[in-house]
């Protein structure tokens, strides 16, 4: 499947990538010739065969209802670049 | 309404309801309202390198009630996705939901409309996810502050089908899951906290068509009055645009209050792409016919069926009884308050409940769990009224002094002040006497009125021989004394 | 010191020949000297290492004796380690001190082992040469215009030079076995679900699994018996009891079944590397195993398959660094979307922006069924193979790369062709059965590895056979000059 510039773009928006005009001829390419290689599961017959998404046939394990977290707040916000008040700080949202 | 007879309304709702497990969905970290910002987010609410989640056993267990509850499919193997979006609050940058297999399919839940019809409003099935956390706007020099307490809290995610066809039926549709959820125990339903919250999806098209119309998303409504108000701002704009030729454009739309009008948000809704794929660090979730059967033997009794009961058993009205088994701890209250009244009265229980009751409880802003006036007070209250102890004005009288906590029972209380009735015909001739005697001129007017004008005059002598007896002469016997007396 | 294998370096402090102080400075010692050089260290950790070295003799004197107290070890840097930068090899974690640990790196702690510190790592594990990480390349200590091979090229060169006695690895396509092949170690990818992931970052979570890298097949059962075990905080980690694999090492190799599929030994295979592993299999006939011919028809598609669904995985697990709570922030972002595209686009290097996209793509609306979907079920059909080649034979036998170490740069310019050679290694990954690699000969005085395959929860059996070769061979002992 050839891709074009503009899907690229898209991509790279729904990544929140961003692709310079000067990179994006490069990357187009180099996509490209990835889902040719990729492309080659097309021609395999997969009628009926369920998707395998895990390769053991195991089952959600459930966990217990109990509180077992304490607040750590301060050692998990050291690592956050910004921080106010006990707030993470993004600029301004808006709905 | 103009456009009423020539548009039809489409209604259906995604309800949000916050399940009330001690701990998140994938994670230990408490679910408490209220918390100092991120202090209940753990590593992996987080959403720190590294981190996994591990589902929580009783957040499985209330999806599963509610399944049993609106008598749906429940799914025996059902699978963690993600769905991939960018946000703030989001801390992964993917919300675990479920996609392809819910765990529970489909099932109903009936409505009773104001007039007393019960509708049956289809369920399309009902799915376990996590909350997302907060985005505080408030200014931190331009930016907005993030908490994610609420981040991971278990959601269950009801879809209706497209089923209710006003703004009043999708409120009762609310209120019903509203109930059911309480009835279940399986969320507290507070929508100011946030844990029921209801995204609305409307569309209109020409009365009689089949085809759906383009359908606009109300997110977040957070109470049942702006449930109805918001369906019916989206839908005088919908009718305005298709009415003046303009097309509508599938959008998420938020309410405001404050306009009682409803505006497109920012976010493109063509650029939503939320790519679902299995979560790969969570299994399929099964569940076992002896899992289902033990969470089936401990349902409670639900609404519809105390419903069906209050009227069999206790022969309510259908808008009695519908409004008593809407809240379960109302319902709850009523039924003691008939233990206490003998089950004879309980339809002058209901009354007493829901209008004095209710009346004071809502003019207070206060729950029934909160009413100063407890079941069983209510309940030998009513005896008294239903054995002609208590007149209404008395009992009136007697509600107060419950309501103002001076005395332990209704029985007290009359003893106490000697507020018992007096129905003593000989006492109440006496006092008649003694107030037709002191009023010559009032009466002289009655007998010259004729009679369309005498039953407002009759009112005076009433009232004076009512303050005479202090209230407690009975009304029936009164009036029968009075007409005798000045007829003659 | 250097010389020993985990095993006879554990001996040694058992009878106090040296004590754990000793030997983490030894290392420390030889990092420091060695490491300019190589550039397999992305952080030492010489502090602490020394503090829990010195622990280590004391719980000694106190009486304890597990088999891996106070020996030395390095980690990768995908594994979490509290108080200590855990980078995954990206400039996105280059300021991310970790705020817990893993699983792995907390159960080798407690049984005592002391870590010499960081190791590079393609960036979050993506490459097979070592070339992508924001720290760059890590050389071959076979020669040093060569790559070490990756994603765990730095712990395989650190052990392959003897700064470090053994090293954790993780992989997802062949990130442990291929460069242990390339830098003549004993590596093993485990069972997935046997090892933990809680605290190893997220690569392509049903793909990704821990495992060690040693110089012995001996040291890798020491390390893996300490490693595994049911994890509840890991959905996906298995309950299944953890034999101690040293136990078994000895058995005799009578009667073993070896299983030789055609696709392991066609086009594209070096004529002396295939030389090198027949010989190999020819050794374990020798111990008394039979050879029988398998097929597993689909594995060229494990190559597609992979690319599809480890990309699909990683471009959501990668989603969590967007510059809001950790890792790497653009400076002054103007409002949330330049947020995201700046702090991602300056964080990320352009294989792993490459495998986002590509990952993206194949999840989007309207391709998901092409490409995600169809790639699940052509793992399937892999699997499949696995589990119908293993009704016939015990272990399945192979090279590990195509090609022994290439050189530095080679192929850095065509993404595909490094995708290529991963063909003999992504097949285990997407079926989830154990692999490893044992150092088999040299060609052209690089070293070659054979690629041993078992059936699920066979890691014992692997690590059996291994050992057995290892003890009629001398491949695995070899060190290369410069470090010896």
């Amino acid at each position: 499947m050839a891709l074009t510039e503009s899907d690229v773009e898209k991509i790279a928006h729904l990544a929140r990538l961003s692709v310079t005009e000067r990179e994006r001829a490069e990357v187009t390419a180099r996509l490209t010739s990835i889902l040719g290689m990729v492309d080659r599961l097309q021609a395999v017959d997969t009628a009926g065969v369920e998707p395998l998404a895990h390769p053991l046939d195991a089952t959600q394990p459930l966990r217990a209802d109990l509180v077992t977290e304490t607040d750590r707040r301060d050692d998990y916000q050291r690592v956050a670049p910004a921080v106010e008040n006990g707030l993470f700080l993004v600029p301004k949202v808006i709905e | 309404m103009s456009w009423a007879s020539d548009w039809d309304v489409v209604i259906g709702l995604e309800v949000h309801v916050q399940l009330a497990t001690q701990s998140k969905i994938f994670s230990g970290s408490p679910t408490a309202f209220g918390a100092e910002p991120n202090t209940q987010a753990s590593l992996v609410d987080l959403g720190m390198p590294g981190v996994l989640p591990v589902l929580n056993a009783e957040a499985v267990k209330m999806a599963v009630r509610f399944g049993l509850g609106i008598d749906a499919e429940i799914g025996r193997k059902s699978v963690f996705a993600r769905k991939n979006y960018f946000y703030p609050d989001l801390p992964k940058g993917y919300q675990i939901s479920q996609y392809e297999l819910p765990i529970v399919g489909k099932g109903h839940v009936d409505i009773t409309l104001d007039d007393g019809t019960v509708k049956r409003i289809g369920v399309t099935r009902a799915h376990l996810e996590e909350d997302a956390g907060k985005s505080l706007h408030e200014d931190f020099q331009g930016m907005s502050g993030i908490d994610l307490n609420r981040a991971g809290t278990p959601l269950l995610e009801i879809v209706s089908e497209p089923d209710m066809r006003n703004a009043k039926e999708a409120v009762a549709y609310a209120r019903a899951i509203h109930a059911l959820i309480r009835y279940l125990g399986i969320s507290d339903g507070n929508m100011n906290e946030g844990s029921m919250r209801c995204d609305c999806n409307v569309s209109i098209r020409p009365k009689g068509t089949e085809a759906f119309g383009t359908r606009r998303e109300i997110k977040n409504v957070n109470s049942f009055r702006f449930i109805e108000k918001a369906i019916n701002a989206e839908v005088e704009w919908q009718v305005e645009q298709l009415e003046s030729g303009r097309k509508i454009q599938q959008a998420t739309v938020l309410y405001d209050p404050a306009t009682n009008t409803t505006r497109a948000m920012r976010t493109k809704e063509e650029a939503n792409d939320y790519r679902y794929f299995p979560d790969p660090d969570l299994l399929p979730v099964v569940v076992s016919e002896a899992f289902i059967e033990e969470v089936l033997r401990a349902l409670p009794e639900l609404p519809e069926a105390k419903r069906a009961r209050f009227i069999s058993e206790f022969g309510l009205g259908d808008y009695d009884a519908a409004r008593l088994v809407g809240d379960k701890d109302l319902a709850q209250f009523f039924e003691t308050a008939v233990q206490a009244a003998g089950s004879a009265n309980a339809k002058l229980v209901a009354n007493w409940t829901i209008s004095e009751l209710l009346g004071r409880l809502n003019a207070d802003e206060k729950e029934i769990t909160d009413s100063p006036v407890a079941a069983g007070q209510i309940g030998g209250l009513v005896a008294r009224i239903a054995d002609g102890t208590l007149s209404s004005k008395l009992a009136k009288t007697v509600f107060d002094a419950l309501w103002n906590g001076e005395g332990p029972t209704a029985d007290a209380i009359i003893e106490a002040r000697g507020l018992k009735q007096v129905s003593d015909s000989g006492a109440i001739e006496a006092i008649v006497d003694k107030v037709l005697a002191a009023s010559a001129a009032q009466v002289e007017d009655y007998r010259a009125s004729d009679e369309s004008k005498r039953k407002k005059k009759l009112g005076f002598f009433v009232g004076q021989i009512m303050k005479e007896s202090q209230g407690k002469a009975n009304p029936q016997q009164v009036n029968e004394i009075l007409l005798r007396k000045l007829g003659g | 010191m250097h010389r020993q294998t985990l095993a006879a370096l554990s001996r040694g402090l058992a009878e106090r020949r040296h004590s754990s102080v000793e030997l983490t400075r030894h290392f420390l010692d030889r990092i420091a000297a060695h490491d300019p050089g190589l550039n397999s260290f992305i952080t030492v950790t010489t502090e602490s290492a020394l503090t829990s070295a010195a622990e280590a003799d004391k719980r000694r004197s106190a009486g304890e004796a597990g088999p891996l107290l106070g020996l030395p070890l390095a980690h990768k840097d995908i594994f979490c380690t509290t108080g200590v930068r855990t980078s995954c090899g990206s400039r996105m974690l280059d300021n991310f001190v970790s705020p817990y640990e893993s699983a792995v790196t907390a159960r080798l702690a407690a049984a005592g082992m002391v870590m010499l510190g960081k190791t590079n790592m393609d960036e979050f594990a993506m490459g097979s040469s070592n070339e992508t990480s924001f720290y760059g390349p890590v050389k071959n200590p076979w020669d040093t215009t060569r790559v070490p091979g990756g994603s765990s090229g730095g712990s395989a060169a650190a052990v392959a030079a003897r700064l470090a006695p053994a090293a954790t690895g993780t992989d997802t396509g062949g990130s442990i076995r291929q460069p242990a092949a390339l830098c003549n170690l004993t590596g093993i990818k485990p069972t997935y679900g046997r090892v933990s992931r809680w605290g190893m970052i997220a690569y392509a979570s049903s793909l990704d699994q821990g495992g060690p890298m040693a110089q012995t097949a001996e040291d890798c059962a020491l390390l893996l018996s300490a490693m595994s075990g049911h994890d509840p905080r890991d959905s996906t980690s298995l309950a299944e009891p953890v034999p101690d694999y040293t136990a078994t090492l000895g058995d005799g190799l009578q009667g073993l079944r070896i299983g030789l599929p055609k696709q392991f030994f066609g086009a594209g295979l070096d004529a002396g590397t295939e030389r090198c592993v027949r010989e190999a299999i020819a050794v374990l006939e020798k111990l008394g195993a039979r050879v029988i011919d398998v097929d597993l028809p689909n594995l060229d598609l494990s190559v597609p398959a992979y690319y599809v669904i480890a990309p699909a995985e990683a471009s959501s697990n990668l989603s969590r660094y967007d510059g809001v709570r950790f890792g790497h922030r653009c400076a002054n972002p103007q409002d949330l979307t330049d947020l995201y595209e700046r702090s991602r686009s300056e964080g990320f290097g352009a294989e792993v922006k490459r495998r986002i996209l590509v990952g993206t793509y194949a999840l989007s609306a309207g391709y998901y069924d092409a490409y995600y979907l169809k790639a699940q079920q052509v793992r399937r059909l892999i699997r499949d193979d696995f589990v119908r080649a293993f009704r016939d034979v015990d272990v399945i036998a192979g090279p590990v790369s195509p090609t022994t170490a290439f050189r530095l740069g080679e192929k850095t310019s065509d993404p595909l062709a490094m995708y290529l050679a991963d063909i003999y290694t992504l097949a285990v990954n997407l079926a989830g059965v154990p692999g490893m690699s044992v150092p088999c000969g040299f060609d052209g005085g690089l070293p070659v590895g054979l690629q041993l395959i078992g059936n699920y929860f066979s890691e014992g059996k692997l690590l059996n056979v291994a050992h057995r070769y290892q003890q009629e061979t001398g491949w695995h002992t070899r060190i290369p000059e410069a470090y010896a």
